[in-house]
């Protein structure tokens, strides 16, 4: 899978990498307002993953993100996301009603309510739309010629 | 009628058709790889003229993206060209023949496109966008108001669908001796 001989596809995609991360967590983190999410956001992470993987190796991508961690990250944002709805019903809401997490701490900085609900969940999406994308690609890449 | 927003429709939908059909008819499946991810890419400039980026997004990161590089992965573990058929089948060709004239008579029945009247303009979307900024505190993004307040369930419910869609996947391929897991010992205090 290594393209190790070609020092053009090295070098751009060297390049390329860092913008598409920033652009991965602009999309996640900008959800709110420009266009984008969280599903968006992780399977942009996931690309640049993949594509760190195709150039530099399926072992070096592993470096970056390991198969074990990735698969944690699986389940914890669906848990993310079901947290957030479980801290809304102690809060005293229903499943998921935003508008309880309603608080006055550093009111200009911190999100309340509907946004700090929204970024959450989008945050949760993200992070397991990253590693689903991500862990497939090790899957599928990782099969050997069966013969 | 016809302005510069037509002239790229027309252009990028004929582009979609061609790429389609060489798909379609290629034997080389490296090379119907590549047409399927520059299927991907002229299907995200469209949806990017019909205004909705963030399906464009997913359909360039995913379809031409992802989708491609495990087309690739598979490839390499099965033949480089697609088996010949040369005698013609009619059966399947009546099939597709039939199939494809009712989605085409389907078609007639739907609103022009851009109709304001069209019922996806008229319910429930008026409403969420009359809402929305009161509901969400200002908060400037309809789409992902709804998707992630109003019909919040339904996107926690995605979100499952997809761990347990990679979970199905990980159970089937991974390889029985993967030195990942067994590396340190200490994925079954961990879990």
């Amino acid at each position: 899978m290594s393209m190790n001989t070609f020092p053009i596809i090295r070098v751009v995609t060297k390049l390329l990498i860092p913008y598409i991360l920033l652009f991965a967590l602009y999309v996640q983190f900008h959800g709110d307002y420009g266009p984008g999410g969280g599903f968006q956001a992780g399977v942009i992470l996931a690309a640049a993953l993949t594509l760190y993987g195709l150039v530099f190796g399926l072992e070096a991508a592993k470096r970056v993100a390991p198969p074990k961690l990735m698969q944690r990250l699986m389940a914890l944002g669906v848990l993310i996301y079901a947290g957030t709805g479980v801290a809304t019903m102690l809060m005293g809401g229903n499943f998921l009603d935003y508008n309880h997490l309603t608080h006055d701490v550093w009111p200009q900085v911190l999100p309340s309510g509907q946004h700090l609900g929204i970024f959450l969940v989008e945050l949760g999406v993200g992070v397991t739309v990253t590693a689903v994308m991500t862990m497939i690609f090790y899957t599928f890449a990782g099969r050997q010629h069966i013969t | 009628m016809i302005n510069e927003f037509t002239m790229i429709d027309v252009a990028i939908l004929t582009l979609l058709a061609a790429t389609a059909v060489t798909v379609a008819r290629i034997r080389d499946l490296w090379a119907a790889i590549m047409f399927t991810g520059i299927y991907s890419f002229l299907s995200a400039s469209w949806m990017l003229s019909l205004d909705a980026p963030d399906v464009a997004f997913t359909e360039a990161a995913v379809g031409a993206g992802i989708a491609t590089v495990l087309f690739l992965c598979t490839l390499a573990l099965t033949g480089k060209n697609e088996k010949r058929f040369p005698r013609f089948s009619p059966v399947p060709f009546l099939v597709v023949t039939i199939t494809g004239a009712v989605l085409v008579y389907g078609t007639l029945d739907m609103p022009h496109f851009g109709d304001p009247d069209a019922p996806v303009h008229q319910y429930p979307s008026p409403s969420f966008v009359e809402r929305s900024q009161d509901d969400m505190h200002g908060l400037p993004n309809v789409v992902t108001a709804v998707l992630a307040s109003y019909r919040g369930y339904d996107t926690m419910g995605e979100t499952a669908v997809i761990f347990t869609a990679g979970t199905a996947v990980i159970l089937i391929l991974r390889k029985e001796e993967d030195p990942d897991d067994k590396a340190d010992g200490s994925e079954e205090e961990a879990a």
